[in-house]
């Protein structure tokens, strides 16, 4: 029963922004502006394996979106990310020049994911999940029909032939760059707005934000949709930095273990988390490189072991532990007596 | 001795203090009636008996043996059986095998179709249907039935008329009473209070988790039990509760 | 008659595929789960009997009388370690981890045997390839037949199994009511760990008959998951005698595009899940039909 009595005349107040995080987001945006000049600062090698873990933080992120926001477990996302190169492959045989080919491979790839969203997201948890693996092995057979691409023989993006070494490894650099700065700024803006609102009743509950007016489907939709734009994007820029299409590589299942390992190594569901597991993956192939099998196994064993052990992943137990809101999402209670309340009340 | 003994039970539904020390104690051959209003912790308080929920605190003791951290399917063993809230049948099996499904799991010399189908004879010409599609009533003897099977020593009744027309209810309770005059033992959550005062020996109200009232029903008046239910009385417990 | 020919091979692959899909429904009808892994799984039963055959000579219908029982302890391990974990952590968790977990076995399998593809024909002699010739144009595999004839017998026996049988009418019950069976006496836990073993054994006879009748390799399984999968769902989910339907369907619609174009196997077996798909969301009246029958858990 504890009641007014208890907060005498200091109100609490709600906060978003607290010093903490503005000092971080500004740190945050300092180190992107040093990003920016990296072609410049970093020798080749190392501003390839940027260039590379730039995708994987998209990819990590867009996973995470799909499954830790929209609670959608997909293992097919590798359909949009061989989608999203392939698209930019056809773009830019037919003309339009290649980095733009790219940013629209992603768009056109959104596009695609529409109809497709329209049916598999009326199936339910692991029927979505193997469902939209059926999709990426029925997009890859497609694909392979295409005269362009000569079936598993493949094909490559040889319009980025006619720019120098140099000169496209610091453009696709860039690009990545701007993906992943676009998208996680993308992803952010949605959290903070009607829509993160709306997805965290949706996966706390889906039945029951139905029952308060949230549009589930609708909601579902939009992640579902930016989710895929964003592995076609990832795939577009891999193809950039890989330059050679093999359609077998691409829509390999292996690229959504790696979202799984990611996103649930880094923690599913925060914003943070995805960026750490991308960061972490990116340590353990630079450390166990193509060590092959044995990775693969170590990949597999953690995914399993953090869903059975940690399913907040290290992100989300750090966060759970210190509470550091690093970022302005969500709301934050305080009261003059307690401090800073989770928003838990036992009456 | 008693055949069960409940002390400063506690138990939790996620925030929600549900059960806040209950103390009981029950004799072989009594019947007990747990009354209170919704959210009183009467389902809760039944369901950690069985072992369906876990127990925060306290200790339950059956039949000697603190059973207090025991799975609900070893106390079945002992002689304990819940006839839940809904009644939960397996509405996809037939009577028939909603029964034998429960067969030999429980006290040695378990019932048998046979002995169960006595105390239930309107199952008999329902065996070969499915469960879900039996009446409200029928289905009720079913899940009585479905317990019994296990031969329990303690039978714990969760609002078995609820839901139910009053000419079901009174079949259900007709053949409660035969069970009764056989000598079992029975903890019933009942909200019809006349209809509890008058099967039960003994009669237990809850408000917000702990007892108020405690009495034989014998010299218990509606308008005893009525303040208890609503925190009125000049029990103590009343009015310490509802932090 | 060689379009009649593609029907009737369509018919004996799609009985390997009832045989691989129905533990997979299985498992899903008592627990709610599917298991990603259950290809990989399939498939690690295939590379068991190849061990067997090629260092110890022992024939795989021999084999399987040693690996049965091993996969079926490996299936209690996994309810134990896995599953029952996984269970608990919500909707999620049980796709992540078995996901994690073939992702380990293909790659250990991977790690032993090398990417070579195998096959277990060889160590049947001439079983492998003996067929009754029809016509010119039509001929039956011998082995083909014994396929059929045993996801017919598997089917019939699961189905036998939980309709008539005390343990069959405790897991249908736990498979209904998993939070009330505990107040009838049932350890619901046994239970699951006892189903997830049957599975395993199922997908063990399922890996025989797939290394038999063609090749693998450490990574087939995924591919296996997935016409598992898609039988189940064309089947109607829950279903016994749906799936050994609709694993026939999937074989038919395969050959059928084989027929075509050469491409056409596999496109046309995607392809018409999808639009298995499409027509149940579409025909309102019928998806509701398939989503009562997928209510009845195992049932036929």
């Amino acid at each position: 029963m504890s009641g007014a009595g208890d907060l005498g005349g200091n109100d609490p107040r709600v906060e978003r922004w607290t010093p903490r995080a503005a000092l971080f987001v500004a740190a945050a945006l300092a180190m992107l502006g040093v990003l920016a000049f990296g072609p410049a600062l970093f020798s080749a090698g190392v501003t390839e394996r940027l260039s590379e873990l730039f995708i994987y933080v998209v990819l990590a992120v867009m996973w995470n979106v799909l499954a830790g926001y929209g609670g959608l477990v997909s293992v097919g996302q590798q359909a949009f990310f061989g989608l999203g190169a392939y698209v930019a492959i056809r773009l830019s045989a037919a003309g339009v020049s290649v980095y733009p080919a790219l940013a629209l491979a992603a768009l056109v790839v959104g596009g695609l994911a529409l109809p497709i969203g329209e049916v598999m997201l009326r199936l339910a948890g692991g029927e979505f999940a193997i469902g939209m693996w059926v999709v990426a092995e029925l997009a890859h057979l497609l694909v392979n029909l295409d005269p362009l691409v000569q079936g598993e023989t493949g094909t490559s993006l040889i319009a980025l032939d006619a720019f120098g070494v140099a000169a496209r490894r610091a453009d696709t650099y860039w690009a990545a760059l701007a993906a992943m700065t676009l998208l996680l700024a993308l992803v952010f803006l949605m959290l903070r707005g009607r829509l993160g609102t709306a997805l965290q009743a949706i996966r706390d509950d889906d039945v029951a934000a139905a029952s308060i007016g949230v549009r589930v489907l609708a909601t579902k939709r939009v992640v579902f949709v930016l989710a895929a734009a964003g592995a076609a994007l990832a795939g577009a820029l891999w193809l950039a930095t890989a330059i050679t299409f093999q359609p077998r590589a691409y829509f390999s299942v292996q690229w959504t273990a790696y979202m799984i390992f990611m996103t649930l190594v880094g923690g599913l569901g925060t914003f943070e988390g995805p960026v750490i597991g991308a960061l972490l993956f990116f340590a353990v192939e630079t450390a166990f490189g193509a060590s092959g099998v044995w990775y693969l196994v170590g990949l597999g064993a953690a995914a399993l072991g953090f869903a059975l052990f940690a399913p907040r992943g290290v992100w989300g137990a750090f966060a759970a532990r210190f509470s550091p809101r690093l970022l302005p999402l969500g709301y934050h209670v305080v009261t003059p007596r307690h401090g800073v309340l989770g928003g838990r009340e036992d009456t | 001795m008693s055949l069960l003994t409940v002390e400063g039970l506690e138990a939790r539904h996620g925030l929600l203090h549900a059960v806040r020390g209950v103390d009981l104690a029950l004799d072989e051959g009594e019947t007990l009636a747990l009354v209170g209003a919704n959210g009183a912790g009467k389902t809760t308080l039944l369901r950690a008996i069985a072992g369906a929920h876990r127990a925060a605190a306290g200790r339950i003791r059956f039949a000697g043996a603190d059973i207090t951290t025991l799975p609900a399917h070893r106390r079945v063993k002992l002689g304990i059986a819940l006839v839940p809230e809904g009644r939960r049948l397996f509405t996809g099996m037939t009577v028939e095998e909603n029964l034998l499904v429960a067969a030999g799991r429980g006290r040695a010399g378990g019932g048998t179709l046979a002995t169960v189908l006595e105390a239930f004879p309107q199952l008999r010409p329902k065996l070969k249907a499915r469960a879900g599609d039996l009446s409200g009533g029928q289905q009720q003897a079913a899940a009585i039935a479905r317990a019994l099977m296990s031969n329990p020593r303690l039978l714990l009744l969760d609002e078995v008329s609820l839901g139910l027309s009053p000419v079901a209810v009174d079949q259900l309770y007709l053949s409660l009473q035969t069970l009764l005059a056989g000598g079992a033992t029975i903890v019933l959550v009942e909200q019809d209070l006349g209809r509890a005062l008058r099967v039960a020996s003994r009669v237990v109200c809850l408000l917000e988790g702990r007892v108020t009232y405690a009495g034989a029903a014998g010299e218990t008046t509606r308008e005893r039990v009525m303040d208890a239910y609503f925190g009125l009385s000049g029990a103590p417990d009343a009015t310490a509760g509802g932090r | 008659m060689i379009f009649l020919n593609q029907i009737l091979q369509g018919l004996f692959l799609g009985a390997y595929y009832a045989l691989i899909a129905c533990s997979l429904s299985f498992l899903f009808g008592v627990m709610r789960i599917i298991n990603l892994a259950h290809g990989s799984l399939a498939v690690l039963a295939a590379f068991l009997l190849f061990v067997l055959a090629d260092r110890f000579g022992l024939s795989p219908w021999l084999g399987l009388i040693a690996v049965v029982p091993v996969m079926a302890a490996l299936g209690w391990v996994l309810q134990v370690l896995v599953l029952e974990r996984s269970l608990k952590g919500g909707l999620l968790v049980p796709l992540l981890s078995t996901f994690g977990l073939a992702i380990v076995v293909d790659n250990l399998l991977f790690e032993g045997f090398g990417a070579d593809t195998r096959s277990l024909a060889p160590a049947i002699g001439d079983l492998a390839f003996a067929s009754w010739t029809l016509s010119d144009d039509v001929t039956i595999g011998q082995l083909d037949v014994i396929i059929l004839v045993a996801a017919i017998t598997v089917l019939g026996g699961l189905q036998l199994f939980l309709a008539r049988t005390r343990l069959g009418r405790t897991i249908r019950a736990t498979a209904e009511e998993p939070e009330i069976v505990g107040l009838i006496g049932i350890d619901s836990r046994a239970v699951y760990a006892l189903a997830t073993a049957i599975a395993l054994a199922l997908a063990a006879i399922a890996g025989a008959f797939l290394g038999l009748r063609a090749t693998f390799n450490p990574y087939s399984g995924g591919m296996q998951l997935l016409f598992a999968f898609e039988a189940v769902v064309i089947g109607g989910f829950g279903s016994l005698w749906g799936t050994l339907i609709g694993g026939i369907v999937l074989g038919i619609a395969q050959n059928l595009g084989a027929f075509i174009t050469p491409h056409g196997f596999l496109i046309a077996g995607h392809g018409f899940f999808l639009a298995v798909l499409i027509a149940r969301l579409y025909l309102a009246p019928l998806a509701d039909r398939v989503r009562r029958r997928g209510r009845k858990v195992v049932a036929a």
